[in-house]
């Protein structure tokens, strides 16, 4: 009874946060909004007995990502209302591309076919949860069933990063930079000398 | 081998180490601060602290009203008015000093003729309001009274010097 | 039904003993979290050859409720330019992920609330959720110096995440559990059998990385005083400061908990045998999490504060590389050697 309460109460949550994201009129109220909206997802997956991933929901999207929305979101200056000026004069054509997607999706929808042979996939894989705990039902499937597959998506992110780097990185020549290496490679004999100074004699060096 | 040398050093963390070490004996050596309220530090008896009006030891107030002091203070922070006194003598009826506009330089205490106005050891004597500092007559002659015997000790140890 | 069977079965039975454990742990860690406040001056004021606070009660012990009791009575300013319902809920927040992590913290074999399967990872999701209060802190005060401040301390503390993130995955490769305490119950034995000792440089890493999540000198950096006011907190006053700082304060102990169950084996005594196992663990667990906030205040009696630009290097080109490479050691050393 309390697991069905609370699943109807995370569900509401992430329905109306998810609604706000698009609703909000500040920007950073959207990403408050979709952080929560994750949040709750966590919890619903909590609620199917999903721990881990529930978990890993919350420290890659909330504590990771979205930091990285918000940031970027709260530096933008953005003006709502120059971004309402020509809200009229763009509205069939907006509209028509929602509609194109809307009926996309209805489509796909519509003639959505299971494999044949799907639901005997699904009870073949369906690791025994008295056996194991589904964190290590995931990496077996993860590690040892699909490594290739896995390995392959790792490559993929790792060009893409590489790219990134590549793109934006520029090398300007003059600049004069810190190295910590030698100034942490310093010996107090290298730097400091004392010096005994007789009475109006000073130092010289 | 400089490399290594540095490398290791650097990943051991010998030098913070170090560091702990020094902060660590620095615990357990006794403490240099005077407990304030409790304990005081030594003044000299040239300190410069809250003001006070002298009297004789009968009990006649020092001050003449000669209003050199009011002539030589900096921050126009001391005002008097004088009139004689019944008996013919000539007495200030108002001896004020504005302790917010008073730099503590001491001039006052240097030009009066009689050490009738001097600075005393006291520096504690902070208000809550800004009235409270603007000190009268008779609040400078109860610190006069009050101060007496460490004013008068202090001026007996400056006599040679001055 | 008897009174037994009214707590275990009937749920507002349930309920009230649910209650009742979260209230054993918060009201202790809450008072914990006060003298942390006072060891904390009294530490530095000895590093210092100074005396600490030493006037309100004997020894000064009711220092922390007389700052307490101030900033209770002070008046709650909400600038003009703010967001106030974030204004408001940014200290929340801070405080409660710094309460609701210690739900998985086990003080003792089987003294625990929850004794979920991902506790770990439970305790490092609810310690990245902490850079929430402190960014919408920042953005709700419409203030320069708070923006500025929460910018610096959220990149901070994403950052040092990550190294946390490898040391976590290290500790769990040689537990091989993501349960607090079966990953304690793996150090069973004396203080040999701790995880410090064979992950001695993780141990460094994640020390100094929980120095950076909690914003602790050398990585004070959000709220130095001299470059950005106060950083995040510059525009709180009273009970919402207070509740910034007692979440620091307490989420510091988290952390310090954390390095007691993940490296210094949790409740186990140091030595194994007669007179030292006489001892409740609790008392163990509460030992090495006060000897690690020694080490905390010891760090911020002793170090200088780092630049932003070193702080960033540390923890992308040195402590990342550094905790991957030791995390593939390990691995090597498990799959070779164990």
């Amino acid at each position: 009874m309390i697991q069905t309460l609370a699943f109807y109460v995370f569900a509401a949550v992430t329905v109306v946060s998810a609604f706000m994201v698009i609703a909000a009129r500040n920007p950073v109220h959207s990403v408050l909004y979709l952080i929560l909206a994750f949040f709750n997802s966590a919890a619903l997956f909590l609620l199917m007995g999903a721990e881990f991933i529930a978990m890993i929901l919350v420290i890659v999207y909330v504590g990771a990502v979205a930091v990285l929305f918000l940031f970027v979101v709260m530096m933008l200056d953005i003006n709502i209302a120059e971004l309402r000026q020509g809200f009229l004069k763009y509205l069939p054509i907006g509209a028509a591309v929602g509609t194109a997607l809307f009926a996309e999706l209805l489509l796909v929808l519509g003639v959505w076919t299971t494999s044949p042979i799907a639901n005997e996939m699904l009870r073949a894989k369906a690791p025994d949860l008295a056996r194991m705990s589904n964190t290590q039902a995931l990496g077996q499937l993860i590690y040892t069933d699909y490594l290739f597959l896995f390995q392959a998506a790792g490559m993929v992110l790792l060009v893409a990063m590489i790219g990134a780097i590549v793109l934006t990185l520029r090398t300007r020549p003059g600049v004069r930079r810190q190295r910590i290496a030698d100034q942490i490679g310093r010996r107090r004999e290298e730097a400091v000398v004392l010096v005994k100074a007789g009475v109006g004699e000073g130092v010289s060096s | 081998m400089a490399f290594l040398d540095r490398t290791a050093r650097a990943f051991l963390l010998t030098e913070v180490i170090s560091g702990f070490v020094l902060t660590l004996k620095y615990m357990f050596k006794p403490k240099v601060t005077v407990n304030y309220p409790f304990e005081k530090g030594p003044l000299s008896p040239r300190f410069r602290g809250e003001h006070a009006l002298r009297r004789y030891p009968n009990g006649e107030e020092r001050c003449i009203a000669c209003k050199l002091c009011e002539a030589i203070c900096p921050a126009l922070a001391i005002t008097i008015e004088a009139e004689p006194r019944a008996d013919g003598s000539r007495r200030t009826t108002r001896y004020d000093i504005d302790m917010t506009k008073c730099i503590y330089c001491g001039y006052c205490q240097e030009s009066c003729p009689v050490d009738a106005i001097v600075e005393g050891p006291n520096f504690e004597f902070s208000t809550e309001t800004r009235e409270e500092l603007m000190y009268d007559k008779q609040k400078l002659l109860a610190n006069g009274d009050r101060w007496e015997a460490e004013i008068a000790a202090n001026l007996a140890a400056e006599a040679p010097y001055r | 039904m008897t009174l037994m069977e009214f707590f275990t079965t009937h749920w507002l039975g349930q309920l009230i003993v649910i209650v009742a454990q979260c209230l054993a742990i918060t009201v202790p860690l809450l008072v914990a979290v006060a003298y942390m406040t006072y060891v904390d001056r009294k530490v530095w004021a000895a590093i210092q050859l100074r005396r600490g606070p030493n006037v309100v009660g004997p020894f000064g012990l009711l220092q922390p409720f007389a700052d307490g009791l101030k900033l209770v009575l002070k008046e709650t300013i909400v600038p003009s330019g703010a967001n106030k319902v974030l204004f408001v809920l940014a200290p929340m927040i801070t405080f409660a992920t710094a309460l609701i992590a210690w739900a998985v913290v086990p003080f003792d074999d089987g003294w625990v609330l929850a004794d979920v399967n991902v506790g770990i990872l439970y305790l490092f999701a609810i310690s990245s959720l902490g850079v929430y209060g402190i960014i919408i802190a920042g953005w709700a005060s419409n203030s320069k110096y708070a923006f500025l401040g929460a910018l610096r301390s959220a990149a901070q503390m994403v950052s040092y995440e990550v190294s946390i993130g490898f040391v976590l995955v290290t500790v769990l490769l040689c537990a091989g559990s993501l349960n607090l305490s079966d990953i304690v119950k793996a150090q069973a034995g004396g203080f040999w059998n701790w995880y410090w000792l064979p992950l001695l440089p993780m141990f460094v890493v994640f020390f100094i990385s929980a120095l950076a999540e909690t914003n602790r000198t050398p990585f004070d950096l959000p709220m130095s005083e001299a470059e950005l006011v106060a950083g995040f907190h510059t525009e709180y006053s009273a009970m919402a400061f207070g509740l910034f700082f007692l979440g620091e304060y307490a989420n510091m102990i988290l952390l310090s908990g954390m390095g007691a169950v993940l490296f210094l084996g949790g409740w186990y005594s140091p030595l194994p045998f007669a007179p030292f196992t006489w001892v409740p663990g609790l008392v163990w667990f509460a030992l090495k999490i006060a000897v690690l906030l020694f080490v905390f205040s010891w760090t911020k009696g002793t170090v200088p504060r780092y630049r932003y630009d070193q702080l960033m290097r540390l923890g992308w080109k040195i402590f990342l590389p550094f905790s991957l490479l030791w995390l593939v050691l390990t691995a090597a050393a498990i799959q070779f050697l164990g």
